[in-house]
């Protein structure tokens, strides 16, 4: 139901039901539909990793293990060094780059630069990762890999080891750059100008040809 | 279309081939635009006084269209994408083709699609939706079970967070479809969000939900548990039929005036935590970084936006006399209120009419009748919704966000007219 949705004699019951509602067991309707879900049937897709390390499998892994196991899964999008080939994403760097604007230059956002937290690597690459292959690594491969691009960014040492009791503990760089949302960030309210408005009409920029292509990586890309 | 889907979509293709590639969708692109544009000629056997061929013949019969597809004149009306925006075909998007829609629905092949790890498809009977974490009693539901409870239908807009994404450093692509084309609306059908969370019962400490599809991509993303429970719906209906697999099959999420890599498709996973989980969807993308270095998080409204869908690049003027300004306008915080329309760059504003029905987090239509002299125009529209917030310029927004944010660009579109009636996107100093 859609509090936003309903008109006025509506929106009295709706607001009633968000009081009575929103944290109780007992006053949803008793469908009978659906079976209780096994234990092993809930594990076999939990597999998410939180910030404090709840969710991370028992496992273990150092990029010096991981270092083979990346170039024979990940390099060939991700480079060698995470440097990402042709318009494949970049993984390591980029520090130092997140004030950059254009012209003048570019941010680079990779794990070592822009990530705030460590668990969302391995979440992210024991989902979706190898793009061709999502879901194929075991825990000890993951922790491997993911401690062997950390590596990359000069994060952890080639030799240290991750496991599920240190893995969520890495300090990420960029842990406290970022903000809560404060839109509107422009100004609100009150009536806008309608007539002899003064405003710049110069035209500053035009829409590029679209037969021109564009070089590797200059240009904006959808994220 | 297919082919380069193909060459686009391959691996690390040798850069020469690449260039071909491109080279070759712009070319078409380029055609099918001007197809688009220019009036075709007509057969005179066919127009007055003459009967028309398809006057003295019969047509197919009921039997040969089971499913109806468009008329083939409308065969330039497609989803469109741009190879070289990113590296493979199946973590990549395509376009709606805003310039040719009617009214404020999207019919179902045409709604732009963004996939992660390509499109799933999903027999239904293999497809579960498993409700855990913080509840009195986890839940394991088949796809009919979902349909045997209530259903809500309700038309809703879904705009990606990066539409208009390419637009922020200036003018870039001389196209309403790839600079606006990341949205789409439609009637979505299923259950409120709200009752399966009744159903299953949330613990005190319930504060956050996980939602997590069964693609390649396992797209996941944490919702604050006050949108769950107000206007979230699981649904398994999109314009009066099934889902359409590039949209979720057999059932998406729905999150009304939210971004949409947050209205999950494929839907398989409800987990309720007392925190969220900073997946990568909503820390490495999805925030949206500032001039001072740091990103905002979890920005989730899409704010009050327009464009207007005729004229536009695509659609040009046919020599001076009567026409009708056309376009969209949507806001993620509810109705539209009003929207304003100016032939002259933003010096001077019309209020153009709300075509009925103008219903909250959807598109709504406007209109404006417009006399063309015949000399140059700066054609621009700006919405205003029930809050009061007026879409601003992109001078506005630059000042505050800067050039590469890439998300949530709800700054106005100049499309400027000229004489020769074509169109092109362009951006204005406003400085004053
Ligand atoms: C065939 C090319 C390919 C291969 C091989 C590949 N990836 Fe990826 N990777 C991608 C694509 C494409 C994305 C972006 C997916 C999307 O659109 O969400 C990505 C995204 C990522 C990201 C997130 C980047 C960011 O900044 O958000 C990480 C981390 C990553 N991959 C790690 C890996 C690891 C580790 C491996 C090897 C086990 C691997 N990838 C193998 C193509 C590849």
């Amino acid at each position: 139901m859609s509090v936003s949705n309903m008109r006025p004699e509506g929106l009295v019951f709706g607001l009633a039901a968000l009081v009575l509602l929103p944290f109780s067991g007992v006053a949803g309707e008793d469908f009978g539909l659906g079976v209780t879900p096994t234990p092993e049937q809930i594990a076999g897709w939990d597999k998410d990793v939180r910030p404090d390390g709840v969710g991370l499998p028992p496992g273990r892994g150092t990029a010096a293990e991981g270092e083979p196991l990346y170039l024979e899964k990940c390099a060939v999008c991700h480079g060698e060094f995470g440097e990402g080939i042709d318009r494949w994403p970049v993984l390591a760097g980029g520090f130092d780059t997140l004030k950059h604007q254009w012209p003048e230059g570019r941010p680079e956002k990779t794990v070592g630069s822009y990530w705030p937290y460590s668990s969302t690597l391995f979440d992210y690459i024991w989902r979706a990762m190898p793009f061709p292959e999502p879901k194929s690594l075991t825990p000890d491969e993951v922790y491997a890999i993911a401690a062997y691009v950390l590596y990359l960014n000069d994060i952890v040492g080639y030799d240290e080891e991750l496991n599920q009791d240190n893995f969520a503990k890495i300090a990420m760089p960029n842990r406290d750059g970022f903000v809560p949302d404060t839109r509107p960030d422009v100004p609100v309210g009150g009536e806008p100008c309608m007539k002899d408005c003064p405003v710049d009409t110069t035209i500053i920029g035009r829409a590029a040809p679209l037969q021109v292509t564009p070089e590797d990586k200059k240009e904006p890309a959808v994220d | 279309m297919s082919r380069e889907k193909r060459e686009g979509g391959g691996l690390l293709l040798p850069r020469r081939q690449f260039v071909r590639t491109v080279a070759g969708s712009a070319a078409m692109l380029a055609g099918s635009l001007a197809g688009a544009g220019t009036a075709r000629a007509a057969n005179p056997d066919n127009l007055p006084p003459n009967e028309p061929e398809w006057a003295k013949a019969l047509g197919p019969g009921v039997d040969a269209t089971p499913y109806g597809m468009p008329v083939s004149y409308e065969a330039h009306v497609v989803r469109r994408w741009v190879p070289w925006l990113t590296a493979s075909s199946e973590s990549s998007v395509n376009f709606t083709p805003l310039q040719d829609l009617h009214g404020f629905v999207t019919p179902n092949g045409l709604c732009f699609e963004r996939h992660h790890g390509g499109r799933a498809e999903i027999d239904p009977a293999d497809h579960r939706l498993i409700i855990h974490g913080l509840v009195e009693r986890p839940i394991m539901l088949t796809v009919d079970d979902l349909k045997r409870m209530p259903s809500e239908s309700h038309f809703y807009f879904c705009e990606c967070a990066a539409n208009s994404g390419m637009e922020w450093r200036s003018a870039q692509l001389n196209s309403v479809q790839f600079t606006h084309g990341m949205v789409h609306c439609a009637q979505y059908t299923g259950v409120s969000l709200r009752t399966l969370l009744d159903y299953v019962g949330l613990k005190p400490n319930a504060k956050w939900v996980l939602a997590e599809g069964a693609d390649a991509a396992a797209m996941t993303r944490s919702i604050p548990i006050e949108k769950a429970l107000d206007d979230c719906m699981v649904a398994y209906g999109q314009n009066g039929e099934a889902l359409r697999a590039e949209q979720g099959y057999p059932i998406r999420l729905v999150v009304p005036g939210f971004e949409a890599n947050m209205w999950v498709k494929w839907l398989r996973r409800l987990e309720i935590g007392d925190q969220p989980w900073y997946t990568r969807e909503e820390t490495s993308k999805y925030t949206d970084l500032l001039p001072d270095g740091k990103a905002r998080l979890f920005t989730w409204v899409m704010e009050a936006k327009s464009v207007v869908t005729f004229p536009c690049p695509e659609k040009p003027l046919n020599g001076p006399g009567y026409y009708t300004i056309r376009g969209l306008a949507w806001s993620g915080y509810g109705r539209i209120k009003r929207v304003d329309v100016s032939v002259d760059g933003g010096r001077n504003w019309q209020t153009a009419k709300l075509v009925e029905p103008v219903l909250p987090k959807c598109l709504t239509r406007f209109e404006l009748p417009w006399r063309w002299n015949g000399e140059g125009a700066l054609v621009v529209s700006r919405a205003i919704d029930e809050t009061g917030y007026v879409q601003p310029t992109m001078y506005e927004l630059q000042k505050v966000r800067g050039v590469e944010s890439i998300y949530h660009n709800n700054g106005q579109q100049v499309w400027e007219v000229k004489p020769s009636g074509e169109v092109e996107n362009v951006r204005l100093k406003y400085a004053s």
